[in-house]
């Protein structure tokens, strides 16, 4: 696998700080659900700074797409969410990954728990459930500051009930009017009492270190076995 | 060198010696990890190597503790490109533990407490180049780090620097570990930019 040039073929404003670039990829030939891919730039100079992307698009999808979130003090996401246009080029290398990934003939209902842009992967995730016509139990779980924080916000619904899932969704500062649902960050309880009942569930946790430590130590704690939850963090502790 | 990247200059403009090819340097410290922590109880923790022959000897909490301790200042870096200079660590080098292994054998399985694998050949844990780590910046390494120990392998991208670390197992052919069976390079050098499975 090398790096390839890939065509920057449509953006879309994801949230106030966050984008969707779809990228075609020349050789591209799909990815499984959940894996990601690098992105690199290079300066007049041949400076060069990549980041990991994970992938939202669906497994078989002829396009590749990414979402990516503003870092204020960051080299590469600056770039990709103020600088970049449709028509620019990009150098790209995967897909890359083989553990938080899920695939079709896995059976087993599918727990997926998103804190903020960690809900990228678990799009990829729904959207391959979908065009595989599985038919295992899919249900979501997103935690997110405000509703105008809420990725893929036109599609998720229609997503969801497509895919026969349940949602919930965690409004940590502020919920839309009307709101019914609590509001406030995700607590054990809140995780336990909604992965209730799905026997031999896989769970896919994705979002910022605290929020996976939370969700997967209320999980373990409640007594689902560790090894069948699959982790990804970013950001420190 | 790739295509120009039209209004990219970047940040980090300083070519650091210390710094790998493709890394950025980092004042965090990221957790990656492709689970849960592991809840380890006290008394839970013990040590142990198994050679090839099958013989295996194992360190309790308290014994691995009464061992000869090393305070290591180094960099480390990670196969999601950051790097972090000048960490403090305090451990068991691997040089102290195998001081009564009899092996002939050249490679290494590093096993977790939560099932993680990762294959490292012998002769890159030995001659000061390694430890089982319990401290990080003079306190109990934290479990989101691999507390209570994790080996570190600073020469090695860091997935080789198993956390919550319970043992090794000596093999006389290579066996892939965890990440290097899902797409990982098997050696993982970070000046050679061994990060995926191709990058031979």
């Amino acid at each position: 696998m090398e790096w390839a040039v890939a065509d920057v073929v449509g953006i879309r404003e994801e949230t106030p700080t966050a984008r969707t670039l779809m990228l075609r990829i020349p050789g591209w030939k799909g990815a499984l659900a959940g894996q990601h891919i690098d992105i690199r730039l290079t300066a007049p100079d041949g400076y060069q700074a990549a980041r990991s992307y994970s992938l939202s698009s669906a497994a078989g999808d002829e396009l590749a797409a990414v979402s990516v979130e503003l870092m204020p003090d960051g080299e590469v996401s600056p770039y990709l969410v103020r600088g970049i246009s449709v028509g620019d080029q990009l150098e790209v290398i995967g897909p890359l990954g083989g553990w938080f990934v899920w695939r079709p003939e896995q059976t087993e209902p599918v727990r997926l728990i998103g804190g903020g842009s960690g809900i990228a992967p678990l799009v990829s995730i729904l959207r391959t459930h979908i065009r595989s016509g599985n038919t295992a139990p899919v249900k979501l779980l997103y935690s997110v500051r405000t509703p105008e924080y809420v990725y893929f916000s036109d599609e998720l619904d229609a997503l969801t009930a497509e895919a026969g899932a349940e949602v919930a969704i965690q409004y940590t500062r502020h919920a839309p009017p009307g709101w019914q649902g609590t509001i406030g960050r995700l607590d054990a309880r809140r995780v336990t009492d909604w992965a209730e009942g799905d026997q031999n569930a896989s769970t896919y946790i994705c979002g910022p270190t605290r929020f996976v430590e939370l969700a997967s130590d209320a999980l373990v704690a409640a007594g689902v076995d560790p090894a069948t939850i699959r982790t990804e963090r970013f950001g420190g502790a | 060198m790739g295509i120009v990247t039209p209004g990219f200059f970047g940040k980090h403009r300083e070519a650091d010696p210390k710094l790998p090819p493709g890394q950025y340097e980092t004042k965090d410290f990221p957790v990656l990890s492709a689970g849960p922590t592991p809840n380890i109880h006290d008394g839970e923790w013990a040590f142990s190597i198994t050679t090839e022959t099958g013989e295996v000897t194992r360190w309790s909490w308290d014994e691995f503790r009464a061992l000869p301790v090393e305070d290591v200042h180094t960099d480390i870096h990670c196969v999601t490109r950051w790097s972090k200079f000048d960490t403090d660590w305090r451990g068991v080098s691997l040089d102290t533990l195998f001081e009564g292994i009899e092996t002939s054998a050249g490679y290494t399985m590093a096993h977790s407490f939560g099932g993680y694998t990762t294959n490292v050949p012998l002769e890159d844990l030995l001659g000061g180049k390694a430890w089982v780590a319990f401290e990080y910046d003079g306190e109990p390494l934290d479990p989101e780090h691999g507390g209570p120990a994790r080996l570190l392998v600073p020469h090695l991208y860091f997935w080789k620097s198993a956390k919550w670390v319970k043992g090794l197992s000596l093999h006389d052919s290579e066996e892939l570990g965890f990440w290097e069976v899902n797409g990982y390079h098997a050696y993982g050098d970070p000046w050679k930019e061994e990060r995926y499975y191709y990058d031979s």
